[in-house]
């Protein structure tokens, strides 16, 4: 701790941040897939709710901002296992842990990788999205910051969520019904700032609230990862 | 008993458990720089549960388990620092190639900026250093991994089956390269069925360490680091 004020501390830091970030990108990049697999899910959703909901535009558009978050955050849901999976199975994860080196860094630069690459890539099936739920152009601003800010809190909570179920079998479901709870506020504050657009509103509250969460959750969630991932390694 | 601090291993009544079930009898070693400790035993009595635990990823209990002359397990980071494990598991990234992978773990390791083809030369994967790990065999893979043994010059090298899946000229990459380690004043631990060709050099340096089953006995969990 004496160190972390030191200037190397710092550079030795980004060195490790942009170093996992890059290796970790090009992982992602060269799996298209991988990236593709939770677009088409989350445009599948979207299809059948459109289907669902019936042929009366007025009652889609009441709940086609909801219908659209869950779609994306279930997609989202989706490839949240892919944050360690590879690591564990190759034994990255065990030679990580044991290397005695700096890992929240190497954890930051996995989470920002994992948003750039299999969050924001959920981003360009938004048009599709909103043409198949008949939403409004004029709130495709509100939408992108809100998604942009969800995802990347999402990112960082998967962090916490698949440290803690890396190393169990069939971790997958129990990495959902763990994350689900804590990713309600983030669904509450992107849809109140979404509702308010809608009506003409002031959006400023809400979305002060979602960056807050997100902000909290990517101060603390590289932190907490490690400690899962130190004490997970005890047995 | 205090060991020297040149000693860069030194390990008293070390035992491995696992379910809360002591492995192996107790075992103390000291391991001085230049020495190579072969760890034998049959399967299942715990070598690889050795090699984990001394990296912290595994739980042993120990009378006094010191690296450098420094007291585990105040010293674990320190230790981990200067310690590199070859493991069953690559820690290779199987869609990136191999020049990709040594870079980030050059990094991790603060080794200097490496130049990958010279580097692959020396462990015979000439002209394979910008293909992705996916595309390579089990023994190229092995080879591959080798490297990281070598990056940021750690004091201690723990060897799980370092002979897995080496042809004839890898064994003998293999044995070369822990003649290198133990020159330069490394120290090494290694597990292995295999038999050490009788006539080589590292043959010469080794001193075997037999790890014997434990009766079944159940152990206290004080001594949790």
């Amino acid at each position: 701790m004496t160190s972390a004020r030191s200037p190397h501390f710092a550079s030795r830091w980004l060195q490790l941040l942009s170093t996992a970030l890059i290796h970790e990108l090009r992982q992602r990049l060269r799996q298209p897939s991988q990236l593709l697999h939770p677009i088409g899910f989350a445009v599948l959703v979207a299809l059948l709710f459109g289907f669902a909901v019936g042929p009366q535009p007025e009652k889609l558009t009441l709940v086609a901002p909801a219908a659209l978050f869950i779609a994306l955050l279930l997609a989202t849901f989706l490839s949240m296992e892919l944050l360690f999976s590879s690591d564990f199975e190759d034994g990255t994860l065990d030679a990580l842990s044991a290397s005695g080196r700096e890992l929240v860094p190497i954890l930051y630069g996995k989470a920002l990788a994992f948003w750039l690459a299999q969050g924001l890539s959920l981003l360009l099936a938004l048009p599709l999205l909103m043409v198949l739920l008949n939403i409004s152009v004029s709130l495709a601003p509100v939408l992108i910051f809100t998604f942009v800010m969800v995802s990347l809190g999402l990112s960082f909570l998967g962090l916490i969520g698949s440290a803690l179920t890396v190393r169990l079998r069939a971790g997958a479901m129990l990495l959902m019904l763990l994350i689900l709870p804590q990713a309600v506020p983030l669904l509450i504050f992107s849809l109140g700032a979404i509702n308010a657009a809608q009506l003409g509103d002031s959006t400023a509250a809400p979305l002060f609230y979602l960056s807050a969460v997100t902000l909290a959750l990517f101060v603390l969630a590289p932190l907490a990862a490690k400690g899962v991932l130190s004490q997970a390694i005890g047995d | 008993m205090q060991a020297a601090a040149s000693t860069i291993l030194s390990a008293r009544e070390l035992i491995g458990s696992r379910g809360g079930f002591a492995l192996f009898d107790p075992v103390s070693f000291d391991l001085q720089p230049g020495q190579l400790l072969w760890l034998e035993g049959d399967n299942g009595v715990g070598k690889t549960t050795l090699l984990r635990g001394l990296l912290g990823l595994a739980m042993l209990q120990f009378d006094s388990l010191c690296f450098l002359g420094q007291p585990l397990p105040a010293a674990r980071a320190q230790m981990q620092q200067q310690t590199r494990w070859l493991s069953h598991q690559s820690s290779l990234k199987s869609v990136l190639s191999v020049a990709q992978n040594w870079r980030f773990w050059a990094v991790l390791y603060q080794h200097p900026p490496i130049n990958a083809a010279e580097l692959a030369e020396t462990l015979g994967l000439e002209g394979l250093e910008d293909q992705p790990v996916a595309s390579l065999s089990a023994g190229q893979k092995k080879r591959a991994q080798l490297a990281l043994l070598q990056f940021g010059k750690p004091a201690l090298w723990l060897l799980d089956e370092p002979f897995a899946n080496l042809d004839q000229s890898g064994i003998v990459l293999v044995e070369r390269l822990i003649c290198e380690h133990l020159d330069a004043g490394g120290a090494a631990l290694s597990t292995s069925h295999g038999v050490l060709g009788t006539g080589s050099a590292l043959a010469k340096r080794a001193h075997a360490l037999k790890l014997r089953p434990a009766k079944l006995a159940q152990i206290d969990d004080l001594a949790h680091d």
